[in-house]
């Protein structure tokens, strides 16, 4: 999403300001550092406060909206982005952010997520991917690794899962960045940059289950003795090292680095500029209003109803 | 149509009790059916019939049926154009045109008995031994050829028939050619002189040495001074949106508003499915603004979460519902009202929401104004019901006084004081749109949780008894404001008629002839259906008994839906049920005769 920074007077938007409702978040879970990195970023870019608004659908990290003081709403399950489309639509003056999880995202909002993406809505979605339904204490998601034990799959779950970047890819998402919840900084950067997309710019962050899947992404966390595999963009900089990082505008690439075996590398795998729906409707209306220039509503639709007499 | 005419080839008419007694050549009503394939172009032949007799300041009523194939099919579309009020689209046809063999075969009973049967004597045989109607043979298809020149195959018949019908009902062929020019001539200037040779040829036809008999319709004064505009339902209900102004995501109501919102800077979506619309629209409708989602059937069941979800965050929205034959994809393309209950009921929990239902295409607009104001006070979802029969039926009307009209619904961004609350305990929620300035440094959630009055989540078993109490009163103190409906007849009698929606002409044309023939009876027509207004019960008493008449089925209680809430509402048992499910509108004389059993 691209954000129209109005500068308010500085320093207004503090974490103070932002704070809301205690997280009612287990200790450990991934989604505190989700939090605090989403103060620190309207801190550092200080938004205008009336104008974010946080929405979310139904499940652990999607009451993100009570823990934000912000304009917000928490839906129903899976209609996350059906609602903040509307809103985005509706009223361009507004930041729009989405958050929520795996199962929000690409089981029951899977097909919204598709065509949110092919719309090109403009707003900024965090998907808090911890592989585990937390909230129904252990049971399989979208995103669970084949054998995974949960409660819904005592065996190990059979089902091979989502994988989210390249489900983005075929939709048409502009923006699509993959980050880690232990790695703030670099989280940081991913939403920030989600944030200037203008477009539908997604961000997957894995955000550990503390209590139900808590090892999940050790393996891309340092401190746990993972690796945690950045990806390198070209600089256009006609070093021989260039020609071996990633041109985030190459789909095929993308689709390549997606292809890795997980946990993979993080970063923005794809970004392209393509008009976005609020720019084409937008564009649609002026024209149609311009050949309507100097008519009032009711002038217009009185000539209307004249056409029926 | 009054007395009917003595011709060369009737045999012997029968004489018909007409519904106005009238000259034999002055008529005040007609009933009027064109019967052929849906490529025939009898919908906008019946459409020309009905914006004409608009223009006349006559009543127009029409009925069609609407093939089940994308192109083709039988399908009929009736037309009853009347001096004095038309209420129903007419029980029996006086006048049958009949393109095709099987539209003859299929609809000759439609026709009174002494009635004109006008048919295309290249396609169809009359039953040379039926001896019931006045029979008139006409070449259409090949009188049209013979008129184009030849290229035309098929086309152009419907306004051909346009010509022969303005010739023998002395219609105002300069109107006619008008609407012809209007209706053609945007595009191509040669498609319209193409159809006026077709008109003239039909309009030329010596029909009189088949049919001696002319008609003319009685000339009416305007009543109200204003002129009439002639739609269906569905565009009364897309046309009423933009008077109230709302922003839409949503058949043909879906596909007007695309190319009529732009004009006023609103916003039409078409959306991946039905969970989408309704979410969206709730976005829209969050975010400030009033917006509408609609559906039929199935599309509304599935829309049906979140409209709970709008009414516990407590949402202005409003949701149409044409209605059609269920349950599950049902009777596509025909009518019922069974859809009162899950518009009520249909939603998980204690979810109160506004339910209208409007009772003609001239109602369907003003019922959408109506809706927007209703969802903006109260801050509540609002389903607006209509049906399939008043969804494509076309009716003219006096053009509404739009500036009288017209809300402000412009979001509402100024900033809330402090103290400001979303869910106040004591008073109508009204909500603060994204980018109003929350003065007191409180940013309100709206949510589907159980909330306090900041919308923060609560397991407090006294505020969800709060809350809910909240939800309740809103449309108590709604159903204080709404008018009792007026009385149709006398106040006190033997037989009250109560209906809702689709059924208001044909239920109030049956209290007229019932009480021509000096029975009690008197009707209401309920436009708000949940809340009820208050006060029916004074009216219901100076009845011995009250009908609820109703295109539903009885259920397994014996009452149809409406007439079960109205026994619950007012533990009534003089309140009795009168219900069909055939498909079909109510025919007059099925509600005569099944009232009167």
């Amino acid at each position: 999403m691209s954000t129209t920074i109005t500068p308010t007077e500085s320093g207004t938007l503090t974490r103070a300001a932002l704070t809301s409702d205690r997280p009612t978040w287990c200790p450990g879970c991934g989604d505190f550092s989700v939090l605090a990195s989403f103060y620190k970023i309207l801190e550092k870019r200080q938004l205008k406060h009336e104008n974010i608004v946080t929405l979310a659908g139904i499940g652990c990290s999607s009451r993100f909206p009570y823990f934000v003081n912000t304009h917000g709403a928490h839906f129903i399950h899976g209609r996350a982005v059906p609602l903040a489309t509307g809103v985005s639509l509706a009223r361009p003056d507004l930041d729009v952010f989405v958050f929520g999880g795996d199962g929000d995202g690409f089981s029951i909002g899977g097909n919204h997520l598709e065509h949110g993406a092919r719309k090109n809505i403009d707003l900024t979605y965090v998907i808090m991917d911890n592989s585990v339904y937390g909230m129904t204490k252990k049971q399989t998601s979208p995103t669970s690794p084949v054998g995974f034990k949960t409660k819904t799959d005592p065996l190990g779950a059979v089902d091979r899962p989502v994988n989210p970047v390249k489900k983005l890819l075929a939709a048409g998402a502009t923006f699509i960045a993959r980050t880690h919840a232990s790695q703030v900084k670099h989280m940081i950067e991913m939403i920030e940059r989600a944030m200037d997309h203008e477009g539908f710019a997604v961000v997957q962050v894995l955000s550990d289950c503390s209590n139900f899947f808590a090892d999940a992404f050790d393996s891309a966390n340092p401190r746990k003795g993972g690796e945690y595999k950045i990806i390198e963009e070209k600089q256009w900089d006609n070093t021989p090292e260039d020609a071996l990082r990633h041109d985030v505008t190459d789909e095929a690439a993308a689709y390549k680095l997606a292809d890795a075996p997980f946990p993979g590398p993080f970063g923005v795998y794809f970004q392209v500029n393509r008009p976005t729906k609020n720019a084409l409707e937008e564009a649609a209306i002026d024209t149609i209003r311009g050949k309507l220039a100097g008519c009032s509503d009711i002038e217009i639709l009185q000539k209307t109803l004249d056409r029926m007499k | 149509m009054s007395t009917l005419p003595t011709t060369s080839t009737s045999a012997s008419p029968q004489p018909v009790a007409g519904r106005a007694d009238l000259r034999p050549q002055n008529i005040s009503d007609a009933v009027i059916r064109l019967a052929g394939d849906s490529q025939d172009g009898i919908q906008s032949l019946g459409g020309f019939l009905a914006r004409l007799a608009g223009r006349s300041a006559q009543d127009v009523m029409t009925y069609m049926t609407i093939p089940s194939t994308i192109s083709g099919g039988p399908s009929i579309f009736q037309v009853r154009i009347g001096s004095g009020e038309v209420l129903s689209a007419g029980d029996e046809a006086d006048f049958l045109v009949a393109f095709h063999q099987h539209s003859y075969d299929n609809h000759l009973n439609s026709l009174k008995a002494g009635g004109v049967l006008l048919y295309d004597s290249d396609n169809v045989e009359p039953n040379p031994d039926d001896k019931r109607f006045v029979n008139v043979g006409i070449a259409i298809s090949s009188l049209t050829i013979e008129a184009l020149g030849g290229t035309a195959k098929d086309k152009g018949k419907n306004i051909f028939v346009l010509g022969l019908l303005a010739s023998i009902f002395n219609f105002d062929a300069d109107k006619l050619k008008a609407l012809i020019r209007e209706r053609f001539g945007k595009k191509d200037a040669s498609l319209a002189e193409t159809a006026l040779i077709a008109f003239h040829a039909g309009y030329n036809y010596p029909v009189a040495d088949m049919l001696a008999t002319r008609y003319h319709f009685e000339p009416v004064t305007n009543h109200s001074g204003r002129d009439q505009v002639t739609m269906d339902g569905n565009q009364a209900i897309a046309y009423g949106l933009i008077a109230a102004y709302p922003i839409t995501p949503w058949t043909s109501v879906m596909e007007i508003l695309r190319t009529e919102l732009p004009k006023y800077g609103g916003l039409f979506v078409q959306t991946e499915d039905e969970l989408a619309a309704v979410s969206m629209a709730i976005g829209f409708s969050y975010s400030g603004n009033l917006a509408v989602t609609g559906s039929s059937g199935p599309g509304i069941s599935l829309k049906a979460e979140a409209i709970g979800w709008a009414s516990m965050a407590e949402i202005p929205l409003i949701i149409v519902n044409v209605q059609r034959g269920g349950p599950s994809t049902g009777l596509p393309t025909q009518v019922e009202q069974s859809d009162l209950n899950q518009s009520i009921f249909g939603g998980h929990g204690d979810s109160p929401r506004v339910v209208l239902a409007a009772a003609s295409v001239e109602d369907c607009f003003y019922i959408m104004v109506e809706a927007a104001r209703i969802a903006k006070k109260y801050s509540t979802p609002v389903f607006v019901l209509s049906d399939s029969a008043l969804s494509t039926r076309i009716e003219a009307f006096d053009e509404p006084d739009l500036k009288a009209l017209a809300l402000d619904l412009k979001p509402d961004l100024s900033p809330r004081p402090d103290g400001y609350k979303p869910y106040p305990l004591d008073k109508i929620t009204q909500h603060a749109p994204p980018g109003s300035p929350m003065l007191g440094g409180k940013y309100p959630v709206l949510t589907g949780l159980e909330h306090d009055e900041m919308g923060h989540p609560t397991g407090s078993a006294k505020l969800h008894v709060q809350m809910t109490e909240k939800r309740r009163q809103k449309l108590q103190k709604l159903a204080e404001e709404l008018p009792l409906p007026e009385v149709h007849g006398d106040a006190e009698g033997d037989t009250l008629l109560v209906g809702w929606g689709s059924t208001y002409g044909p239920i109030r044309e049956a209290v007229n002839r019932m009480r021509e023939r000096g029975d009690k009876v008197s009707a209401i027509h309920l436009r708000h259906v949940h809340p009820l207004p208050n006060g029916l019960d004074k009216v219901f008493a100076g009845f011995k008994r009250v009908v609820v008449v109703e295109l539903n089925d009885e259920g397994i209680y014996g009452f149809g839906q409406l007439a079960t809430i109205l026994r619950a509402r007012y533990c009534e048992p003089k309140i009795r049920s009168f219900t069909k499910t055939n498909g079909m509108t109510f025919l007059v004389k099925e509600i005569i005769d099944g009232i009167s059993k």
